[in-house]
Parts: C-alpha cells; sequence; structure tokens
C-alpha cells in the first residue's frame, strides 16, 4: 500500500484567469502526424465519453469507445431536461466568467477546487458555440438570437435550453459528431460491451477488461491511456432518478486497482420529484428544476385534508418565499430539498401518502397564460400526466426530493487525471468541480467542458513522452491475470445459486442507504449502515440467485455485477459521511446546524476533499487529504434569505 | 388487476422462439409496464426460471431503449407514449396482452423481446451529423435562426431513436426515423453546407438495411413523440433536389 502517496492537483501557477491559458501553453504537445501513434481507451458514450471520443479522433488519435449501451444515444445524459449554463451575458444582466465562478464555487458551498471551476466557467463560452455549431436547436428569440432562463442558484438568466429536452439535444449532438469519427474510422465503437475491470502495469493505467454483454466474451483491450467516463453512483440508493443500468462498477474497479475516490458523500438530492407511489416503483422521475421558475412551492398550513383549490390562500404557507425572500423558490437545490423535507416531517406533507409537497402553475397560467405555459414546460407536464394521471394545468403538481446526481467521484487534478498515471476520468465519475452541491445545469457544462475541451487540451502532456513506445500487449500476465479475476467474478455470481433476486439485495441496500445516509444523516444512523451493509454483502454472496448463463444476454448477471459493487461502494459513502464532521451541501449531519436548520460547515478542518484509498473489501480505506485554498471567493455562510 | 400475458420467447438470435403464457397477478395501476414486467420477472427467478429480457433504461420516455410491440401496437395503446411511460391504468382487469420484440428485418432479434437497432447508428454516420470539428465554432449569437426554423428542427430532433416506427411500419421502412435527422439539420443555417450530401448518404444507406415506404403512415401512430410524417415529404423532396444540387455530383458530369 502506498502510504506515503501526496495528492498533487497541478494547479498551473498565476492570476485564475490565466492559468488555464498558461497551463495550456505549458503543456507537451503531440505533433498532429505522431497523434496516430497513440491508443486512447474511452469508457462511456454519454455526454462526456462521447464528446471526449468524438474530439480526440478528431484531432488524430486511435480512440477506441465502449458503452454498455445498444447505441451512444442511450447513455443518461439523454435525460437531463432543463439546460445547460454559459457565462455569455448575452441577456444583458450583470452575467460574467466571473460571476459564473462565483456562483459555483458558492452553490458548491466552498468545496471544489477554485482553479478548476474558474476555467470551467471561460469553456461554458465556448461550449454554447461548439453546440450551436452542431446544430443543438438551442430556444430562440424572434430575431434568430438564443434565448435564456434562470436556474436555482443565480440571479441571472444564463441558462440555454432545448424545451426540456436539453440533455438529449447535446447528447445528440456529441453522439453525431462521434458517429462521424466511426465512419471516417477514426473511433472503434464497441456497444453493448461492458467495462469490468482497469489494468495497471507499472502503476500506469495500460487498459481494461470487458464483457461483450451478448456473447459473454470477456476480453482485454490496452492503450497509452485510458479514460473513464461512466458516470454517477446515485443508483446505489435503489431508487434514484438515474436509469436503470447507471452504476458505479467502472469507478469502483478502478477505485480497486488503486484509484482514490473523493468526497463520496456529495449526494445530491434534487428537490423537485414524483413522489414515490408504492413499494414496485422502480425509479423517481425528475421535473426539471426550471418548473421552479414559474411554479410555487407551498404546503397547507397546518396540516389540511381538503383539495389543494379548496384551500385559500391564507391557509397556504409559500415557505421557500417565505424563508428565503430573496431567492424564493429558486434557492439551490440542496437547500430547497431540505426545506420540502421538514414541512413533510411535521406532517404538512400533501398527497395520498403525505409524502410530497404542491409546486403550483396556477399564477404563471394566470399571469402568463396557457399557451406560454405550455411552450415552456409542455413535455413536462405531459409527463407528470402520463405518470400520476393528474393534469398539472389544473391540480397543483406534487413533488418530493430524489437522489439525482453525485458530486463525489475519482478523485482527479487540474489535467483531469486520477492518481494513477494514464487514467483519466470525465463527468459526472469525477469528483472535480461542484463541490459538496451542483447547480442547476452545470452538470451538462462539466460533462461537455471535461470531453470537447479540457481532456483533448491536457492529455498530450501524458501522453508526449511516451512517444515510440507500445501499448502493453494484452497477452502479458497482468491482463491475463485481471481477465481470470473477471472471470472468476462473472462465474461466481452465477454459481452462488441462492434464493434472492438480484433486484432484493439492490432495494436493501437502497433502503439502508436512504434511512441512514440520505437527505439527513447522524452519527448514530451512518454507524447503524456500516453495521448492515457488510452483513447485506455477506447474505448478497451466500444468497444471491443469477440464473442462465454468461455466454447469452444475461440482464440478471449484468446487474447482478453492478450491485455486487454498490454493496462495496455503499460502505465508503457511509464511511464518508461519518468522517466528515460538519454539513455542506448535499452532506448534511444532523449534529451540525444553524438555529434554523441551515448547514453548518467546519471550514477550519474539513476544508478539504476527502480522497479514500482502497485497503480491501470491508477493510478501513486510507483517508487521503487535499487542501482547498481559496484566493478569490470569500468562505461565508451561505445565505439565499 | 390480474392479466394474462403472452410473451415472445427466444434464447438467442439463432434460436427459433415461441410464445410463452404468464399471468400477472395482483398489479397495481399506478405501476408502468415495465414495472410490470419487473414484477413478473421477479416471480419468475424465485420459480427457479430464468426471467424476460427487455431492453429499457431511463425509464422517463427519452433514451429510446424500450421497445415492446403490445397488443400488436409499437409501444402499445397510448398515443404519444413509450412503453416504460405506459401506465397499467389503461388497462383493464382480466385484459389478456400480447407482447413482442420489434418485429423488423433489419432490428434481428437478440433475446426475448431485445433487438439490434445498430442498423440506426448506420444510417447516422452516413450524414447525421454537421462537420463541426470542436474548438472552431463562431460565437453562437453570430448565427442568427429564425425561431421558426429552431421550432421545427427541435420538432424533428425530438425523435428518440427507438425504432417503433420500423416496427409498425408493414415495410419495415425507417423513413420517419432518417425524414427526422435530415430535417433537424437541414431546417438549420448551420446545416446547409452538407444539407444534399447527406441526405443522400442517410438515404442510400438507409435503403441498404429497411424496407421502402409506400405512404402508410403508421409510422407517425407509432411515434412516442408523434413526429410529424410531413418530415417525410420534405425528405423526398431534399432527395430529389440532391441529384440536381450536389456539387460534387454535379462536377462529375
Amino acid at each position: 500500500m502506498t502510504t506515503d502517496l501526496q495528492l498533487d492537483a497541478h494547479v498551473p501557477e498565476g492570476p485564475i484567469a490565466e492559468k488555464w491559458d498558461n497551463h495550456r501553453f505549458d503543456v507537451k504537445l503531440v505533433n498532429p502526424a505522431n497523434k496516430r501513434r497513440y491508443e486512447i481507451i474511452v469508457v462511456g458514450s454519454g455526454l462526456a465519453g462521447a464528446s471526449a471520443a468524438a474530439t480526440l479522433g478528431e484531432l488524430g488519435y486511435g480512440v477506441t469507445l465502449f458503452t454498455f449501451h445498444d447505441s451512444p444515444r442511450r447513455a443518461h445524459s439523454i435525460a437531463a431536461q432543463g439546460g445547460i449554463n454559459a457565462a455569455k451575458n448575452y441577456p444583458n444582466d450583470g452575467d460574467s466568467v466571473h460571476r459564473l465562478f462565483y456562483d459555483t464555487v458558492k452553490g458548491g458551498d466552498y468545496r471544489s477546487r477554485e482553479a478548476n471551476v474558474y476555467r470551467l466557467a471561460q469553456i461554458s463560452l465556448n461550449i454554447i458555440d461548439q453546440c450551436v455549431a452542431q446544430g443543438v436547436p438551442f430556444a430562440r428569440e424572434y430575431g434568430g438570437l438564443l434565448d435564456n432562463r434562470s436556474f436555482g442558484g443565480a440571479q441571472v438568466s444564463r441558462t440555454f435550453y432545448a424545451r426540456g429536452q436539453t440533455g438529449q439535444q447535446l447528447l445528440l449532438g456529441a453522439y453525431q459528431a462521434l458517429e462521424r469519427q466511426v465512419a471516417r474510422g477514426a473511433v472503434t465503437m464497441h456497444t453493448r460491451t461492458e467495462m469490468l475491470d482497469l489494468v495497471v502495469h507499472d502503476g500506469r493505467a495500460a487498459g481494461v477488461v470487458t464483457r461483450d454483454l451478448v456473447s459473454g466474451d470477456i476480453r482485454s483491450w490496452s492503450a497509452h491511456a485510458v479514460v473513464l467516463a461512466t458516470g454517477g453512483y446515485g443508483n446505489a440508493f435503489y431508487l434514484s432518478t438515474n436509469a436503470q443500468a447507471s452504476n458505479v462498477t467502472a469507478a469502483w474497479r478502478a477505485h480497486r486497482r488503486g484509484a482514490l475516490f473523493a468526497n463520496p458523500c456529495y449526494t445530491q438530492i434534487h428537490p423537485t420529484c414524483i413522489p414515490r407511489s408504492d413499494e414496485f416503483q422502480s425509479k423517481l422521475t425528475l421535473m426539471s428544476e426550471s418548473l421552479r421558475n414559474d411554479g410555487r412551492v407551498w404546503v397547507p398550513a397546518a396540516g389540511d385534508e381538503r383539495s389543494p383549490d379548496l384551500i385559500p390562500e391564507v391557509d397556504r404557507d409559500y415557505f421557500l418565499e417565505r424563508r428565503y425572500p430573496a431567492f424564493g423558490n429558486l434557492v439551490p437545490r440542496d437547500v430547497a430539498s431540505r426545506a420540502a423535507k421538514r414541512e413533510v416531517d411535521a406532517g404538512r406533507g400533501v398527497g395520498p401518502q403525505k409524502n410530497g409537497v404542491y409546486l403550483d402553475f396556477a399564477d404563471a397560467v394566470n399571469r402568463f397564460g396557457r399557451a406560454v405555459i405550455e411552450e415552456r414546460y409542455g413535455n413536462l407536464f405531459q409527463m407528470y400526466d402520463r405518470i400520476t394521471g393528474e393534469d398539472p394545468y389544473r391540480v397543483p403538481m406534487r413533488i418530493y426530493p430524489a437522489v439525482h446526481y453525485t458530486m463525489g467521484g475519482l478523485w482527479v487534478d487540474y489535467n483531469l487525471m486520477s492518481n494513477l498515471p494514464g487514467l483519466y476520468v470525465l463527468g459526472e465519475a469525477n469528483f472535480s468541480d461542484h463541490g459538496a452541491n451542483r447547480l442547476g445545469a452545470s452538470a451538462l457544462m462539466q460533462g461537455l467542458a471535461d470531453g470537447y475541451f479540457v481532456l483533448p487540451a491536457t492529455i498530450s502532456d501524458y501522453l508526449a513522452p511516451l512517444l515510440g513506445t507500445k501499448p502493453v500487449p494484452t497477452d502479458d500476465p497482468v491482463f491475463r491475470s485481471v481477465e481470470a479475476e473477471v472471470h472468476d467474478g462473472v462465474h461466481k455470481l452465477l454459481a452462488t445459486k441462492g434464493s434472492r433476486s438480484v433486484t432484493h439485495f439492490h432495494r436493501e441496500l437502497g433502503n439502508v442507504l436512504w434511512d441512514n445516509c440520505g437527505m439527513a444523516r447522524s452519527r448514530e444512523s451512518l454507524e447503524k449502515a456500516l453495521a448492515e451493509i457488510p452483513a447485506l454483502r455477506e447474505e448478497f454472496h451466500s444468497d444471491v440467485r443469477v440464473l442462465g448463463e454468461n455466454e447469452t444476454l444475461n440482464q440478471s448477471l449484468e446487474k447482478a455485477g453492478r450491485v455486487s459493487d454498490f454493496l462495496e461502494f455503499g460502505e465508503l459513502l457511509c464511511r464518508d459521511a461519518l468522517h466528515r464532521e460538519e454539513s455542506c451541501g448535499g452532506h448534511f449531519r444532523v449534529e451540525h446546524q444553524t438555529e434554523d436548520g441551515e448547514a453548518l460547515r467546519d471550514d477550519e478542518n474539513f476544508s478539504y476533499v476527502g480522497a479514500w484509498e482502497f485497503a480491501g473489501v470491508g477493510a478501513a480505506p486510507e483517508l487521503h487529504k487535499e487542501q482547498l485554498e481559496f484566493e478569490y471567493v470569500h468562505l461565508a455562510q451561505r445565505s439565499y434569505k | 388487476m390480474n392479466l394474462k400475458l403472452r410473451v415472445w420467447r427466444q434464447n438467442g438470435p439463432n434460436g427459433s422462439g415461441h410464445f410463452e403464457d404468464h399471468d400477472a397477478t395482483d398489479i397495481s395501476p399506478d405501476m408502468s409496464f415495465l414495472e410490470m414486467f419487473d414484477v413478473v420477472n421477479e416471480r419468475l427467478v424465485m420459480d427457479g426460471r430464468e426471467p424476460i429480457a427487455f431492453d429499457h433504461d431511463c425509464r422517463e420516455g427519452i433514451c429510446g431503449s424500450c421497445s415492446m410491440m403490445i397488443n400488436g401496437r409499437a409501444h402499445g395503446p397510448e398515443e404519444g407514449t413509450a412503453t416504460c411511460q405506459l401506465h397499467m391504468r389503461k388497462f383493464q382487469d382480466g385484459d389478456r396482452i400480447v407482447v413482442e420484440p420489434w418485429r423488423a428485418r433489419a432490428f434481428p432479434v437478440i433475446r426475448d423481446l431485445v433487438v439490434d437497432r445498430s442498423a440506426f447508428d448506420r444510417i447516422i454516420e452516413a450524414g447525421g451529423y454537421i462537420s463541426a470539428p470542436t474548438g472552431s465554432a463562431p460565437d453562437a449569437n453570430l448565427i442568427l435562426v429564425p425561431k421558426e426554423a429552431a421550432d421545427a428542427a427541435m420538432d424533428a430532433a425530438a425523435c428518440i431513436g427507438c425504432g417503433a416506427c420500423v416496427a409498425a411500419c408493414p415495410n419495415g421502412a425507417a423513413q420517419l426515423f432518417t425524414a427526422a435527422k435530415v430535417a433537424h439539420l437541414g431546417l438549420l443555417p448551420q446545416g446547409q453546407p452538407e444539407r444534399y450530401e447527406r441526405v443522400i448518404g442517410m438515404v442510400e444507406t438507409m435503403e441498404r438495411y429497411f424496407g421502402s415506404c409506400t405512404n402508410h403512415g403508421e409510422c407517425e401512430k407509432a411515434c412516442p413523440k408523434e413526429i410529424s410524417i410531413d418530415f417525410i415529404a420534405l425528405l423526398n423532396r431534399d432527395y430529389v433536389k440532391a441529384q440536381f444540387k450536389n456539387r460534387r455530383l454535379a462536377a462529375q458530369r
């Protein structure tokens, strides 16, 4: 074990506004004719993976892409609804790169790396240009210029959007750019192929081992560098807004091979999701946060059985507007979520199970007319109607928070390289830019910044000195041994032949995490979870039932591998939450709150990135700290009042 | 609710396949169609039988993975709705429901209800993009796009690539899918330089894999995003125009 491991973020010198420019000048370059001598593996085809693979292919590198979906277009980035931020200041309302930077660091509750966030804000400008050039049909004004809207956590309108399908349109833009490179032969794509392990040779990432989900073939692939863009771990909670297949496997297996996992306890609970209706529910559906622009959140002031239209204004409590007059319904996600939880916990919840709060559009419909509201949110209203059978033009929506996004992820430096040389991590899979809480419309921005602009500029610094070297051959013993481990893992799951389904264990784990490490956490609840998870994991390995075989499409087997990793990862999530004796952003410890129930940070002792080193399943991981320095943003208690 | 399911089972791409009957009992009307399948599958596993394979992922109607032929209709009885957003309240207690995979020569069955739709990716590779290398774009507001054009392009771009149009078509044609992408890009100023080359490349690739369109209109009816068949007219017009306008071809004549 490398106990002397030192975390160096490699943040460039100089004033913050010049760091990225200086760095791009300082990095080593690979000349255009030599790029084809390098092989790069990209895992994941969402916004970050597709944009990275397309751009690296354009530059001339040899790229091999793996996705477990049948097409890159299925990646869960597709489901992002609301929009993408950029500091264009087209509305002339006072926005700037510095303001986007400032809002993001503040919104992240001062737990992100300043230099990364500043760069993100700078690059936000290029992303919009790039996407428009690709033909992303963003919303327009009548004069043909781009339209913007406001979003939670900001007092300017800087969000670009394509109806309620912004993620879809951005992903299709990246997917099409990627397919163009596939057609050119610059990118080789393997669909329905899942990465099941990382191969490390001489301390460097040397390749991956994959399983073909249709034939069951387990195979090794080697390259000069490996890029993981494999998304977040929200599905550890079983019920979340993530897609069914979203998982932590690629990141977790890299962690087991030595990559540090940073800040896993920073999980975002999104305030506007449709409340759970029954125990068979397989996922929670998000209603875009943009709805809070025009919807007003309220509950009956004193628990009320009347139907909402019969409750007069005086008996309603618009609790966000009351508690946060400056930001009102547009407070950041963590603040809005906790406020809703407080109302429901106090017995003022609405709906058949009293597990939601109202999001009411009556005022907006009166002010703007139904046609305007329909144009802004038509598809969302339709989706709500389909799921609940209620028409939100007439009846207020019912919403409640749900796990949505995970700010934690594999630790990376300024170049997006993990502590393992040659392993890069992009998008939601890394920990880098959102601190303890992500602002709305910033995930799309980060995924595309990482893939289109950051990685293509930084990866040459690592590759240049490798000129003339060949990737480690896949018949090297190190590949053979990892392949054998993967093979054994798969066959062990099939051979257990227990009595309970994979879903049973996933649901149990989700309950443990949601109850004990969800919107509010305490020492007591976390210790309880840390006692329960290892027991559940043992039960899984002795009693899981995975039918069928390896050699065909076997969805239970795929899922079993992912749940097995969640059962290991869940423990790290709780350990991190237990060690962080403060509340910040998406991490709320009940022991650490202000008198009026807001998150209480401890900057003196916890102003660091907590990066964990794997020490074996069930063994206590080792904590490494990257101190966070704030030179440009003044640390303050966040206030949205 | 209690339902009687008749589901297509097929062990692999080369298996022969057959229908199998399953009882779906104690189903809540609030469940989605796929959640009903989850319940059936859980019970199958408990009985020691392999669960029914089906594609699904986001379960909010946008990823385009789910693909079930329900009582002969792509994505089932509710219009403008993907299978994952179809809820059991649309069915009656005691209903008999036949569930099949997409039926189209271009979408071979992989297992049970899972089919291979990669032919769609081949169509996109043949020109379904605007060549805009990263970093080369001008400021976004330098390109003015009339709101009507942006809105119409968005209507077409809403396609989720699920393949219901192909499954519903008696000819197994992919005209609606192809037309939607050609229209999305061709309606925008950014898409003009490659407009005619694009339509030729995409149409010719489409014809290699899929059947021919004879204007049945089933595709529009089946589309979960209600993409208009008018886009096919636009596709045909552009394809004809391209025969004259394609500059590369013109130079060769």
